[in-house]
């Protein structure tokens, strides 16, 4: 606004003899910089081979948990690594070197989220030819961390059933950018009388999106069986068409199809 | 709330487009916020103010244009607004459907002030405006 003459108008060009006024046209996405960066990483994890997971969730819905379980369940048949953001329990890293996973913690103050570029110094602390897969377990948080692109190749979102089932209706964008949802802490569904797997999948759909869902329990009996078998399939796809491999929703504006 | 990060990025955009037009002042920035885009207009407002302190923004006013959520069904061929959690045709119910809109996250224009030597204004290109 003009404080001389007080106008409003911000599209035109008004002289008043001491100053001009412009509008410049701009049309610049705002997370350009975010997302140089995040190609960047891809070509990193490409060059070697690498898939890149980034794993979210709220917080204590298990990424940990199931990160260790997957580590005891494929240890021998797959080179895996973590990238640690998860800023709510700063045991996760030693948690999963326990399990003898070479495991990154990102130390990011009092972040909500991570960006490509914290995950950028992370990866080059990687022994990236050693490894198949990378995991990012992001900060425990179903707003921000939607919204920044990392340069990992399929997002995963956990949903635990000590949860509301219509949290996909509540944070659309997070459950809209999942490739997977993991259905967390299915051992405890007999107690949960307010979870419904059925309500949760109503919601997804309600996206637009057919994202497949698998059930893990990871407590103290782990049976994630369905989630093993999706990692290692997405593993076999990425190998043999790395260059299409890119989370759904960041390519296509096409939802479902 | 990664508004704050968002609008550091903005300011950081700003600040190239005042600097390329020799401006010290920016009076107002426009973006473009989807429903879908993951920013929240109110906090984005917030940081905005926090964020703007002492650039060459310190006395803009944010301009938020909405972008609404808008699908067009690959089954019956319409195109509805729809409601960001309800993604589906609400003409056939179909769930093929393709995003029109509502994802932008978009700095569309800066209003600036440059000394009064300027000619004609011009976009980001140097193209003249029409
Ligand atoms: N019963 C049960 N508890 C689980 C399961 N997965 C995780 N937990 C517990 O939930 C808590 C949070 O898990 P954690 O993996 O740290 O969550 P994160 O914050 O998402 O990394 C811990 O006490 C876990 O032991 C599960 O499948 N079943
Ligand atoms: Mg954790
Ligand atoms: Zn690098
Ligand atoms: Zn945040
Ligand atoms: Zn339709």
């Amino acid at each position: 606004m003009c404080e001389d003459c007080g106008c409003t108008l911000n599209d035109t060009t008004h002289d008043h003899g001491h100053h001009t006024e412009e509008s410049v046209r701009v049309m610049r996405g705002l997370m350009e910089s975010n997302d140089h960066q995040a190609a960047h990483n891809r070509e990193h994890f490409d060059r070697h081979g690498v898939l890149c997971i980034n794993l979210m969730s709220s917080p204590g819905a298990g990424k940990t948990r199931l990160l260790e379980a997957t580590a005891e369940a494929l240890g021998g048949r797959m080179g895996m690594a973590v990238i640690e953001g998860d800023l709510e329990t700063e045991n996760d890293a030693r948690r999963l070197r326990d399990k003898g996973v070479p495991a990154v913690q990102i130390t990011t103050g009092s972040a909500c989220h991570l960006d490509a570029g914290m995950v950028h110094a992370a990866l080059h602390e990687l022994p990236l030819d050693e490894i198949d897969v990378v995991f990012v377990e992001n900060v425990g948080n179903l707003v921000c961390p939607a919204s920044f692109d990392l340069g990992q190749h399929a997002n995963v979102v956990l949903l635990s059933v000590t949860e509301g089932d219509d949290k996909p209706a509540k944070y659309p964008v997070m459950f809209r950018a999942a490739d997977l949802v993991v259905l967390s802490k299915t051992d405890l569904l007999e107690f949960m009388d307010d979870f419904d797997p059925d309500n949760a999948a109503r919601y997804l759909n309600d996206l637009g999106m057919e994202a497949a869902m698998v059930r893990t329990a990871a407590g103290r009996r782990a049976a994630i069986g369905d989630w093993t078998a999706w990692l290692e399939a997405r593993l076999a796809a990425h190998r043999s068409t790395q260059r299409e491999s890119r989370p759904a929703a960041r390519d296509m504006t096409t939802v479902g199809a | 709330m990664h508004e704050l990060s968002v609008c550091q990025s903005l300011l950081a955009q700003v600040a190239e487009v005042a600097a390329g037009h020799d401006s010290s002042r920016v009076s107002s920035v426009t973006v473009r916020v989807g429903a879908l885009s993951g920013v929240e207009p109110d906090l984005l407002r917030q940081a905005f103010i926090v964020a703007r302190a002492g650039g060459v923004a310190a006395e803009a006013d944010l301009i938020i244009e909405p972008d609404p959520v808008r699908i067009h069904c690959l089954e019956c061929e319409t195109e509805h607004g729809v409601a960001p959690n309800r993604l589906l045709c609400p003409a056939c119910g179909n769930y093929r459907v393709r995003l029109v809109g509502g994802e932008d996250l978009i700095l569309a224009s800066v209003a600036l002030e440059t000394a009064n030597t300027r000619t004609s204004p011009t976009t980001e290109n140097g193209e003249a405006h029409v």
